[in-house]
């Protein structure tokens, strides 16, 4: 039978309310911030065979988008073939799956007559998953059994079955494992939600329907990916960024893009970015592939989310780049090399297509943990990202204090984090001067200061910019580097390798304070009008 | 002398009046020209149009969309903060989210510029503590700052003011003593509620409007009392109850969607008469679609809406869900060649193809009109005389049916189609996907346009029916009329169920209620009965979003009752509960509503022994024409059964019955559309 599209496009908005609806369930009912302020999570329809992402929830995080098609793949592979109605698996393995330990994986099948029909998958970061440093930022960290417990594909239900045996383990690891507990219920929820309403869809219209739906879908983000590409002039472009260092040895390490058109192709060659390294920015292969999708659709944003949108594009990786880190090379800072890539796919494409341009945002997770005992003994641990400017684009300054552009979280509420903990915030503020400047100006970061309550705590912190500034494109300025500081009994104090350390002691009564980075600016600042200059000066965004 | 209750509701285009003679039964409704920039001067000619004597005007309750625009259209008035040092850029940076997930291009204007974002030293902390006591000296120089600049009105916020208003009502009063007008605005009055972001913004709003709705109100108060008028004006909130015009200066927030409340309230009363208690509203306009629910003839609340991006309003709110699916919404293929519908519209002018203004680009009211469904030589709202038949057919056929390879006519149901589909997927947002039985639930379009969509509706969904009021374009301006009283009061608490002493809580919360009950005494208003509902917002320890469960207790309130309350409200909404991990009461919410009597909806009867006027039109319907009876809907009688395809039309709206469905007319006039 034949799908008419008009059919399609009915389809197509049942499949992703009901991603939606799984993601729903899992903010709402998660225990830890990082799900429920932050949206750390996302769920999805994925397919049989493969484990292609064919449906995406809006409202997940976009980097999950790529990367579980693979932590899909896994379990199919894990499986192989021995699929059962009422399985699922959970796993965290960041070289299959993608990303980093903290973030597990559930993953479902919707069985039609013994066969796998597609997948259902859930991802969320949970708060604790042991290892070094509570929340499980750990800079210094060289192997992954530093970053907290890993786990492979295994069964959580086996035929219906709940193993109450793996939960037990995964508690006993954990520092906070009623947290976990109720995030893992959060994620089963979201699952069984996702299975009824697929069971719903596939009764009212029929499996074959249903699949050639999913099937057209994917096809169709192939073909307007293609016209996209096709939009832009052939030849290729080179761009080239850095992070600050890894954590264990101070120096800088290179991402470098050659991106090439060809017609309706186009290549992605990261060759000449720098080897693997010994401390937490590595990241796997899969999660190279992910962080250039989310590139991809910031800058064609049209185009639905699905493995479609990659079909045109090759990828050349070396296998000992820091880029397809493999067992056990620390992986837990991967938020920040991902940003770093989205920040050079931006800087190749201002060069082809500079209307279509947006300059570097911020570019830092600036994972920061306080932790420590109350008076009364309890344990306590706040662990939080923050935010940043956004670049600024062919068609405006840059939003003030957004989101990651591999998130969409939100931050939590400051009053929520100080009923929670014993900090209390001296400062909230947009830090003024921190947007590159252009034609038009980046959004502005954040100065975000916090003095301790109670006792003592010990701080890390994982961030990157510290070194080397988010860059303006179409000859706009650089932003302002992150900056991070914290108070000892003598004075304030940086850390030596600028935006990385664990083991930070602050008594109370001291504070830590973090300067996030502004965005980068497009276009010359000679041509900004003096209207926009004026009013940037009296709202103080430039001093 | 109060022998007339009247309704009005002031719309973008027409101020709509209801009016209810007491002595008579009867009623009445005009349509007015809205008055931009002065919408007082349409309401009181639409009132004029029906009462000469306005001494024998008892209440007149109004549906305002004041308070709406000036947020679209960012039109309020200039306000200033006053807040904690180290603070002021809190609503600026908002809850660092960004407009869109995909593509980094969004910006964002708080309504309150920076510099009128004065800090003072002032600090208590999260557990109510004065950390630093307030400077009234610095607010005192600050405001006065302010007012010097040009600020007409002023927000005092301070972070976790929540937890301890002391500071914050200290300094609201040293700014009240020396600003030039009524307009200060005390964070925690508006909402003593934990989220900084969320609490400042409604705040900042309610600034924001408060001179633009107060004066609004007072040149609305003037004019009547020109008239000589001496009875109660009551403004509809956004919840759908009412409240006084003092109560509304004061908290002009809960105006944001006055009008629209109105609508689904008075949508509610008409089916509840006739006996749906469960439906599903439609307001389809000329860019949207608004649908809102209403179960058991309760209309969902929500605690929190965004105007628009970062312009976040959290008092209780009917829940209207809006998508961009109207009659004016363009149709498009994209490049891959699939046929979307929306969210570019056309709007009013130009407009949809067929209104000959300009436009090329084929809309949702072009496939009407090609499908026979609308009527060219009669087009609503009296603005054109005839529709371009020939313009929307060439349009559609070029912009979708070449790419497609269909005749202009499957295009154009092609369209319809897609529409639909949007359209039920809001439904099926607001309906399934809550655990609603779309089966129970009947369809009520208000508005131009949703009549000509129900069937689809009613088929797409799996709706039990539809009900078409019998005036679908005055339905706000009723809801008015029968709009219950309603105040809200929420309060944070943030403990331990194992250390809130529950009697003490129960007794605060019948002490506001009583409070509450007081300010209906005092409206002046009769009611048919007094209703108090107590909520509690709780959650597990360790998770950040609440579930709110309902509590009814007798003698002292117990931790027991509030768990047990709590573990049913958490089961219904994820299915498993999880014992052993500590429960956290998070806020307390009272609401008191005085019940309106209720007004006999016989008084829409049909009327007998008319004659409906009955033509016929070819209209395409499931790929082939077909000849629809055409009727005049006002005229037709109680008890008339019409199976599809039918055309019904009336000067405020068409209806279209497809085929295998009827439309029967009750004996209040409604037209009920059901499968045969």
């Amino acid at each position: 039978m034949s799908l008419d599209s008009v059919t399609l496009a009915v389809l197509k908005g049942r499949f992703e309310q009901i991603a939606d609806e799984m993601d729903a369930t899992l903010f709402r009912s998660a225990f830890n911030p990082i799900i429920a302020e932050a949206h750390d999570a996302s769920h999805g329809i994925y397919d049989a065979e493969t484990g292609e992402t064919l449906v995406q929830g809006k409202s997940g995080l976009p980097i999950f988008v790529g990367v579980m098609a693979f932590g899909v793949k896994a379990v199919i592979d894990k499986a192989a073939g021995n699929v059962s109605e009422g399985d699922c698996w959970i796993f965290n393995d960041p070289y299959d799956g993608g990303t980093h330990l903290s973030d597990f994986r559930l993953v479902k099948p919707v069985m039609r007559d013994g066969k796998v029909f597609c997948w259902l998958a859930s991802v969320g970061h949970w708060h604790d998953v042991g290892g070094n440093v509570p929340g499980n930022y750990n800079p210094a960290a060289t192997e992954c059994f530093q970053e907290g417990m890993l786990i492979p594909p295994v069964k959580l239900f086996d035929r219906g079955e709940y193993k109450q045996d793996v939960v037990d383990i995964l508690s006993a690891n954990s520092r906070l494992p009623l947290s976990l507990y109720g995030d893992l219920n959060g994620q089963i929820n979201a699952l069984d939600l996702g299975f009824q309403r697929m069971e719903s869809i596939l009764a009212e219209y029929g499996d074959d329907v249903i699949h050639e739906a999913l099937m057209a879908l994917k096809a169709r983000a192939a073909t307007l990916m293609c016209a996209e590409i096709s939009d832009l002039p052939d030849g290729t472009v080179s761009a080239e960024d850095w992070l600050d260092n890894d954590g264990i040895k101070d120096e800088p390490l290179k991402i470098a893009l050659d991106l090439t058109i060809d017609g309706d192709r186009m290549v992605m060659d990261f060759s000449r970015s720098s080897p693997a390294c010994a401390g937490p920015v590595n990241i796997s292969r899969s999660t190279t592939i992910a962080a250039c999708y989310v590139a991809l659709k910031h800058v064609f944003n049209d185009v639905p989310a699905n493995a479609g949108v990659l079909e045109p594009v090759e990828f050349r990786i070396d296998p000992d780049s820091l880029l397809s880190a493999t067992a056990p090379k620390p992986v837990g800072g991967y938020t920040e090399t991902i940003l770093r890539m989205i920040d050079v796919v931006f800087q190749a494409v201002a060069q082809l297509a500079p209307e279509q341009a947006m300059a570097c945002a911020y570019g830092t997770i600036n994972a920061l943990s306080l932790a420590g005992h109350r008076a009364n003994g309890q344990r306590w641990v706040m662990f939080s990202f923050f935010g940043g400017g956004h670049g600024a684009h062919g068609a405006g300054d840059g939003l003030n204090h957004g989101n990651a552009p591999i998130s969409t979280a939100t931050i939590p509420p400051l009053e929520i984090l100080e009923a929670a903990y014993p900090v209390r915030f001296t400062q909230w503020a947009l830090r003024p001067d921190s947007g590159g400047d252009g034609e038009y100006r980046g959004g502005l970061g954040a100065v975000y200061e916090i003095e301790l309550l109670e006792q003592e705590a010990r701080v890390a912190l994982f961030g990157e910019r510290g070194r080397y500034a988010p860059q303006g494109v179409v000859g706009g300025d650089e932003g302002a580097k992150n900056h991070f500081a914290f108070e000892q009994d003598h004075g304030w104090e940086e850390p030596p390798m600028s935006s990385k350390m664990v083991g930070i002691q602050i008594t109370k009564g001291q504070r830590v304070r973090l300067e996030t980075p502004g965005g980068g600016g497009y276009g010359q600042a000679k041509q900004r009008s003096k209207a926009a200059i004026e009013a940037d000066r009296q709202k103080g965004y430039i001093s | 002398m109060s022998r007339y209750v009247i309704g009005v509701d002031v719309g973008g285009t027409f101020t709509d009046v209801f009016f209810l003679d007491q002595e008579t039964g009867e009623v009445l409704t005009a349509k007015s020209p809205s008055t931009r920039g002065d919408q007082s001067k349409g309401f009181l000619t639409g009132i004029g149009m029906g009462v000469e004597d306005f001494t024998q005007i008892g209440t007149i309750i109004h549906g305002t969309t004041v308070g709406t625009n000036a947020l679209l259209e960012r039109k309020g008035a200039r306000a200033g903060i006053i807040t904690t040092e180290g603070f002021r850029d809190v609503l600026e940076m908002r809850r660092r989210d960004r407009p869109t997930t995909w593509g980094l291009r969004g910006s964002f204007e708080p309504v309150v510029d920076r510099p009128d974002r004065r800090e003072v030293p002032e600090r208590v902390l999260a557990d109510g503590t004065i950390h630093t006591r307030i400077d009234l000296e610095a607010v005192t120089a600050e405001a006065k700052a302010l007012a010097d600049s040009g600020c007409e009105s002023v927000c005092v916020f301070f972070i976790n003011g929540y937890a301890n208003a002391e500071n914050e009502a200290k300094a609201v009063e040293a700014v009240r003593s020396i600003w030039p007008n009524d307009h200060v605005t005390a964070a925690t009055e508006i909402l003593p509620e934990i989220r900084e972001f969320e609490r400042l913004s409604t705040a900042t709003l309610n600034a924001y409007l408060q001179p633009v709705v107060s004066s609004y109100l007072e040149r609305l108060q003037d004019g009547l009392a020109t008239k000589s008028f001496g009875g109660q004006v009551l403004i509809v909130q956004s919840n759908g109850g009412v409240m006084t015009v003092d109560t509304a200066k004061a908290m002009p927030v809960r105006t944001a969607l006055s009008g629209p409340a109105a609508g689904v309230i008075a949508a509610s009363e008409i089916a509840k008469a006739a006996g749906f208690p469960n439906i599903i509203t439609c307001d389809m306009g000329g860019t949207s679609f608004d649908v809102s629910l209403v179960a058991e003839g309760e209309a969902a609340l929500t605690a929190q809406t965004a105007i628009d991006f970062g312009m976040v309003v959290r008092t209780p709110m009917i829940e209207i869900t809006t998508i961009g699916a109207g009659g004016g919404s363009i149709a498009w293929l994209d490049k891959s060649g699939l046929l979307q519908v929306g969210p570019e519209s056309a709007g009013s002018d130009p407009g949809p193809v067929c209104y000959g203004l300009g436009a090329t680009r084929p809309t949702v009211t072009d496939a009407n009109l090609v499908l026979g469904r609308i009527n060219a030589d009669r087009p609503i709202g009296g603005a054109l005389d005839r529709l371009d038949t020939d313009a929307a057919r060439a349009a559609i056929q070029r912009d979708i049916g070449e790419g497609l390879g269909l005749s202009a006519e499957d295009a154009a149901e092609a369209i319809l189609r897609v529409a639909n589909a949007k359209m039920a997927g809001a439904i099926r947002l607001v309906s399934i996907e809550r655990g609603h039985e779309p089966a129970r639930f009947a369809a009520m379009p208000f508005g131009g346009g949703g009549a000509l969509h129900t069937g689809a509706l009613i088929r797409d969904v799996g709706l039990g029916s539809a009900i078409v009021p019998r005036f679908p374009g005055v339905t706000s301006a009723l809801g008015c009329v029968v709009a219950d009283m309603r105040h809200d009061r929420v309060q944070t608490v943030n403990r331990l169920l194992t250390d809130l002493d529950a009697a003490a809580t129960g007794a605060e919360m019948t002490a506001k209620a009583d409070e509450m009950e007081t300010l209906l005494d005092e409206a002046g208003v009769p009611f048919a009965g007094i209703e108090r509902r107590f909520e509690f917002d709780m959650l597990y320890l360790g998770q950040t979003h609440t579930v709110s469960a309902m509590i009814e207790w007798n003698g002292d309130l117990t931790q027991d009752a509030i768990k047990t309350a709590f573990e049913a409200a958490y089961k219904t909404t994820y299915g498993r509960l999880l014992d052993g991990i500590p429960i956290r009461v998070m806020n307390y919410r009272v609401a008191v509503t005085g019940k309106r009597p209720a007004l006999d909806m016989a008084v829409f009867a049909p009327p007998t022994g008319e004659d409906p006027q009955e033509a016929t039109r070819p209209v395409y319907v499931n790929g082939g024409w077909q000849d629809a009876r055409v009727l005049q809907r006002l005229a037709l009688p109680e008890g008339a059964s019409i199976p599809g395809p039918a055309v019904l039309e009336q000067p405020d709206t068409t209806i279209f019955i497809d085929p295998g469905l009827t439309g029967r007319v009750d004996k209040f006039g409604n037209l009920i559309i059901e499968e045969v």
